[in-house]
């Protein structure tokens, strides 16, 4: 039983966690818009001479390029591997299940610091040059999950007699995933791909901007609010597919029912 | 007659010498890992009937649907669908379809769409299509609701989308597994007789999957009651109920009253104190030695109007509206006993009167001894 005084409580700590995470995001946003260089509140005055900077600015231009190959490949690539191994782990009882599905999800949980030296400390090895490619390859690591554990939960949710259904009315297994599979998992597939790529677009313009640094604050801070943009855009729409799947849920929940009923239906 | 007319049969069927049974297991055998799910089973369903598999949860009832679907194969023994034999056949090319327990309606799909869904595979295009769907629609009655999508229907409703979904497709079986478990009691006894009605009028091979004694006996023509992944009885639902071969079946179908004796001649048992009660003689086919006899509560009369009697003492009694329920403590145990209450004011025994008891012969059936009753 909750009480008034843990609700309050709770709406409190939810307001100062939202507070925390979005107050300096606000601040940085309002200063692209700031006149004066110095960085102090309230600004001085609005303009958007700092955007139209960064525009020109031809070392941004290349960056934001960079981002956008990287983010768009290692999309891609984490959609085609996660979908692949959600299916697999989703579909095959197999040893070593349970270690493939911890070793996917680790990336995440590793500082994206640890995952970048040791990732170049293997291409060193490899004597592979450090390219666009190898970025890729270190964006795909935490894009797979991202897709990966999208598909998952969306295969967990939608019930399995859905394929057998499928098939016992005359579908094969081409046909059952055209008509089945694919409808209730394109979504799912979207939402996943979105998130990756915002991942991936944000982590190279933060790096080179955080690294290289002989770019005039203002104009870091009118590319820090385009690309707080281009992540909350698609977060929010992932969000919205990934929540529109109130059919499979309540799929689950009448099969669920069905089972208690019959459980405990017996006289 | 009609309906039946517009069901077509595949030239396939058409072609079986009469009598061929529609479904037919010999001797399967399905093991999941250490667990005999259905063991070493044989059945043979026939052309148009309404067959239910009976049994508590467990038994291998779902196993043996899934085996003739194709979900499973069997681990040993040889499933035929006609004349067919259909080991190795997947699911999609057997002439066979399936309500399931969750009813597995496509939640993208409009009730036209998922209705159509198998006349589409096999290629069925444009007003024939809409022609078949629509016709099935109105069969189960929900013409008018083809633009809706599932969750936008009463459970009720996705039952009939499900079964529409299925007899579309005119297979030779279709199969039910506990369709009705998710509905609330009313709903489900409609459907009982909704589900039965459909099957007289398309005259299509039901195969019904159930744990509840009372629908199958509603609905079926044809019971196995399978216990342990085996067939303990198969009959119609009066042999089942009046004479039940084996204990379990006689348990699971509802209460029976058990009296050890021996047997003394041709329709007489000798109680353990001597006395001699009559049965039926072809119950007893030529049995000796130990056997028990079973009694239906509703068989016995609470006076001594029948050839068998027995004294008792009242113990307990609940009155259930249509009928009471009496608890009788007799030399042999305690008996059930069930009066209709069919008159008006007629007064009922109470706890400590005592009672005599009798039954006709006819209404006896007989079964091995049990273990000493517990
Ligand atoms: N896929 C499976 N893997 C392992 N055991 C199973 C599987 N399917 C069924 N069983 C087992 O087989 C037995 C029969 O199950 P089932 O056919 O579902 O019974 P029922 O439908 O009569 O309740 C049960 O002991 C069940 O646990
Ligand atoms: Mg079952």
């Amino acid at each position: 039983m909750e009480t008034r005084g843990t609700r309050i409580g709770l709406g409190v700590a939810t307001v100062a966690v939202i507070a925390f995470l979005w107050l300096p995001l606000l601040l940085i946003m309002a200063y692209a818009f700031n006149s004066s260089t110095i960085q102090s509140w309230p600004i001085s005055g609005f303009t958007l001479h700092w955007f139209r900077e960064a525009w020109h600015d031809p070392e941004v231009r290349r960056s934001v390029e960079l981002s956008l190959k990287v983010g768009l490949a290692a999309t891609a690539i984490a959609l085609v591997l996660g979908t692949a191994a959600a299916a697999a782990i989703y579909r095959f009882r197999f040893f070593g299940r349970e270690a493939v599905s911890f070793l996917l999800l680790l990336p995440i949980a590793l500082p994206g610091i640890i995952t970048g030296m040791a990732l170049n400390s293997f291409f060193n090895f490899g004597g592979v040059q450090l390219s666009m490619w190898t970025i890729v390859a270190g964006h795909a690591t935490f894009c797979v999950v991202i897709v990966y554990n999208n598909v998952l939960a969306r295969l967990r949710r939608s019930s399995p007699s859905l394929i057998e259904a499928s098939m016992d009315l005359g579908a094969d297994g081409w046909q059952t995933f055209r008509w089945v599979i694919w409808p209730a998992l394109s979504t799912a597939l979207v939402a996943g791909g979105l998130l990756a790529f915002a991942l991936s677009f944000d982590e190279v313009i933060v790096t080179t901007f955080t690294a290289g640094a002989q770019t005039t604050l203002p104009i870091v801070n009118a590319i820090v609010f385009v690309v707080i943009l281009a992540t909350v855009i698609p977060v929010t729409i992932a969000q919205r597919l990934t929540g529109d799947t109130g059919v499979l849920r309540r799929g689950a929940a009448a099969s669920k029912a069905a089972a208690a009923a019959t459980g405990g239906g017996a006289v | 007659m009609a309906v039946e007319e517009r069901i077509e049969q595949s030239p396939e069927r058409a072609a079986e010498p009469s009598g061929t049974p529609d479904v037919r297991l010999e001797r399967v055998t399905k093991r999941f890992d250490d667990v005999v799910a259905v063991d070493d089973l044989s059945l043979e369903i026939e052309r148009g009937s309404f067959f239910a598999l009976l049994g508590p949860s467990g038994c291998g009832k779902t196993t043996t649907l899934r085996m003739i679907g194709g979900f499973e194969e069997p681990s040993a023994g040889v499933i035929y669908l006609g004349d067919h034999e259909v080991s190795g056949t997947p699911p999609y090319k057997r002439d066979v379809n399936t309500v399931f327990q969750s009813y597995a309606l496509f939640p993208h799909l409009s009730i036209f769409e998922n209705v159509a869904f198998g006349l589409r595979r096999k290629g069925t295009r444009g007003g024939n299509l809409k022609g078949k769907v629509e016709e099935m629609l109105d069969l189960v009655q929900l013409s008018g609701y083809g633009r809706r999508k599932p969750r936008q229907l009463s459970g009720g409703q996705q039952q009939r989308v499900a079964l529409a979904r299925a007899l579309v497709n005119s297979p030779r079986v279709l199969l039910l597994d506990e369709p009705l478990g998710a509905l609330d009691l009313k709903l489900r006894k409609e459907m009982q007789l909704f589900i039965k009605r459909l099957q007289h009028d398309v005259g299509i091979t039901f195969i019904h999957v159930t744990h509840d004694q009372e629908e199958a006996m509603t609905m079926a023509d044809r019971i196995a009651v399978m216990n342990r992944g085996k067939i303990e009885q198969l009959g119609g639902p009066d042999d089942l109920y009046e004479r039940p071969q084996t204990a379990f079946v006689a348990g699971f179908l509802g209460i029976s009253n058990l009296l050890t004796g021996e047997v003394s001649g041709r329709d007489t048992v000798r109680l353990g104190d001597g006395t001699t009660i009559r049965v039926r003689a072809d119950a007893l086919d030529g049995r000796s030695g130990r056997v028990a006899v079973g009694i239906r509560p509703e068989k016995i009369r609470p006076d001594d109007q029948d050839p068998n009697a027995l004294q008792g003492v009242v113990r307990e009694r609940a009155y259930i509206g249509v009928s009471t329920q009496y608890i009788v403590e007799t030399r042999y145990g305690n008996v059930t006993v069930v009066v209709l209450n069919d008159r008006p004011g007629s007064i009922p025994h109470s706890p400590g009167d005592h009672l005599t008891l009798s039954w006709d012969p006819e209404a006896t059936f007989i079964l091995d001894p049990m273990e000493e009753p517990a």
